[in-house]
């Protein structure tokens, strides 16, 4: 009780804080003189806002950039040498070849499952196609966590002999198969694949949903008018569909490719980054609280961020060419 | 100061589409064919929800099953011998075992790491939109470049600023953070959608004297649900299932939320079946009920957000 009560005080000072703060600025601002009024004021309705992203996002960047360039303990300039410790660890390079093997699965096939669900389930009965949706949907809304808790189960391993509680192990088994720890089998990147597996589950209904939008768009006219010229179904696809919608399949990969990038939780719960199944974001937290290696973990976020900056650009570009119309 | 405008009625559903759109559930196109094709989709697809949904179902019938039924045989018996040995117990052996505090930390962590930075950015995003001043295109580029930043940059120079403040491990700590991360994107959709707003709305209300503040809360506010709702739901949900920020800033003592406690508990009963499996539930209950109350909310806000990684 004494718990709740707690949380529940927390809450209402944590939200009544900011109204708070906000009447508090105005109403001081509102003393000023008219003329300064009018100059100060936007500044306090952006004010927190600015302040909150400048110290959560961009001094920790600049901070982080020029931590990299000092050793484990913050203490002495030691030039490139933390990257060039990224370029030639292995375990490090193991980790970013899984990286990279994650992005083109979990994007490749998560755009194209989401892709077919989507223009299988355009001619469903309205209904079914809600129902289907909210489906292959549900996942998004379950954390990371709670995926690989769903998944380990189904993974799960019990010596032979005993009966298995892990879907994969039972069909594997009853296929003659002998039961395996699935996720310490390194071999050809099979647990990486597993592990794939979850986040492609997550990210499909995403891909699905955007993608479903974008083909609803497409004018009946164009169809219509390709199906009269004689085209197949699959021609009207790859023809007339698939160019129709080619910028949401670029807006959705992308997220998913920066989604992936920084995929942290999966591999921490499920192998905590052991077997061969390391990534990027993992290593990071394996520097910095299990090595204590500051400067290291500080490059691996660097050339993190330096992977998303073709897409901040292009975003930017895309605000100035939206704002200019 | 006389006057407060009156917010027409019923005009906010249809603003701000082009960002907010909503198309997707409702299907209403008619292209659908008929006969074997429309068959064969509908197969496929069925087959598909079938094999996206197995693996939660799995879970959730475990987590209702004794202890060495979970153990013993596999989930799938129950469609042999339906409800035998079911149970609650798993369910208050883990809540006793920290799921249930946890639960609770969760609620005082999302609620203000919602409300806080919607707030401030509702603020900005009225700035940006209604307000002239010098430095607004610039520092609205900003807040677009720093979309995609992430939040991992935040973590080695934080860790050593919030020991030097002393707020690790506090609610306060985890609020401010969620509030930096999620204030790009909360800016960025509400200010799209309150630009969109007609020109004339505004500038009647200030011409009847109304100041900023007044605009902002009885006009601009109300007129802006349908976007703020959608920022609300895809943030409450960050935030609930975050387990990376809380890991680090919120630590493991009192304070742990429920990502947290699940994966404590697979990492420290990892054979445990019966507790991961209602563990895993109950953390999953609060993200379900939205999903399912919300869910056209939800997507608004996914399909808005889409620009953010």
């Amino acid at each position: 009780m004494l718990k709740v009560a707690n949380a529940l005080i927390a809450v209402v000072g944590g939200v009544g804080g900011i109204i708070v703060l906000f009447w508090v600025l105005n109403t001081l601002v509102e003393r000023l003189p008219e003329k300064w009024e009018n100059r100060v004021k936007p500044y306090v309705f952006i004010g927190p806002a600015i302040l909150a992203v400048t110290i959560y996002l961009v001094y920790p960047a600049l901070r982080t950039v020029y931590v990299s360039f000092l050793d484990a303990r913050s203490e002495n300039f030691v030039g490139f040498a933390n990257y060039t410790v990224l370029a030639t660890d292995r375990a490090i390079r193991s980790a970013i070849f899984n990286n990279v093997l994650w992005i083109v699965t979990v994007t490749g096939v998560s755009v194209s499952l989401g892709l077919i669900i989507a223009v299988l389930a355009d001619r469903m009965s309205p209904l079914g196609e809600r129902l289907a949706k909210s489906v292959i949907f549900l996942p998004m809304a379950i954390s990371f966590v709670g995926a690989s808790t769903i998944w380990l189960f189904v993974y799960a391993w019990r010596p032979e002999g005993q009966g298995q509680i892990g879907l994969l192990n039972a069909i594997w088994s009853g296929l003659g198969g002998e039961p395996q720890v699935w996720l310490q089998v390194s071999t050809g990147r099979l647990n990486t694949f597993l592990l794939i597996v979850i986040m492609i589950w997550l990210q499909a209904g995403f891909a699905m949903v955007l993608l479903s939008t974008a083909i609803k768009g497409v004018p009946e006219e164009t169809l219509e008018a390709a199906r009269i010229d004689g085209a197949t179904e699959v021609q009207i696809f790859w023809r007339v569909i698939i160019p129709q919608i080619a910028s949401t399949i670029a807006v959705v990969s992308t997220t998913i490719v920066i989604g992936v990038l920084k995929t942290f939780d999966i591999v921490f719960v499920m192998t905590g980054g052991n077997f061969n199944t390391d990534l990027v974001a993992v290593r990071f937290i394996t520097e910095l609280f299990q090595f204590r290696q500051f400067g290291r973990a500080a490059a691996i976020v660097v050339v993190l961020m330096l992977a998303t900056i073709p897409v901040m650009i292009y975003n930017i570009r895309q605000f100035r060419a939206q704002e200019a119309q | 100061m006389s006057t407060t405008p009156t917010p027409p009625t019923h005009a906010d559903d249809q603003r701000g589409t082009e960002v907010l759109d909503e198309r997707t559930i409702v299907g209403t196109e008619s292209k659908r064919r008929t006969g074997a094709g429309k068959r064969l989709a509908t197969a496929a697809v069925v087959f598909i929800c079938l094999l996206w949904t197995i693996p939660t179902l799995g879970l959730l019938i475990s987590s209702f099953r004794a202890e060495q039924a979970v153990k013993g045989s596999g989930w799938w018996t129950q469609f042999v011998t339906p409800f035998s040995n079911w149970t609650l117990e798993n369910y208050t052996e883990v809540l006793e075992a920290g799921m249930g505090a946890a639960f609770v930390n969760s609620l005082a962590v999302a609620v203000p790491a919602t409300v806080i930075p919607i707030l401030a950015a509702a603020f900005a995003a009225y700035a940006f939109s209604w307000m002239r001043f010098p430095g607004r295109e610039v520092l609205f580029v900003m807040i677009v470049g720093l979309l995609v930043v992430p939040l991992q940059v935040a973590f080695i120079p934080l860790l050593r600023l919030y020991g030097d403040v002393g707020i690790t491990g506090t609610f306060l700590g985890i609020w401010l953070a969620h509030t930096g991360f999620g204030m790009p994107l909360a800016i960025y959709l509400l200010r799209n959608y309150m630009s969109s707003m007609p020109r004339e709305v505004i500038e009647s209300a200030r011409v009847d004297g109304a100041s900023h503040f007044q605009t902002f809360w009885k006009l601009m506010i109300p007129l802006s649900v349908p976007a703020l709702a959608a920022f609300a739901i895809l943030q409450f949900l960050w935030v609930w299932n975050d387990l990376l920020i809380a890991l680090i800033l919120l630590g493991g003592a009192e304070n742990r939320v429920v990502t947290q406690a699940l994966a404590a508990l697979i990492g420290s009963r990892g054979q445990d079946w019966h507790l991961l499996t209602a563990g895993a539930f109950i953390s999953m209950i609060v993200p379900m009920f939205v999903f399912f109350s919300l869910q056209r909310y939800f997507i608004r806000g996914l399909t808005a957000g889409s620009v953010k990684g």
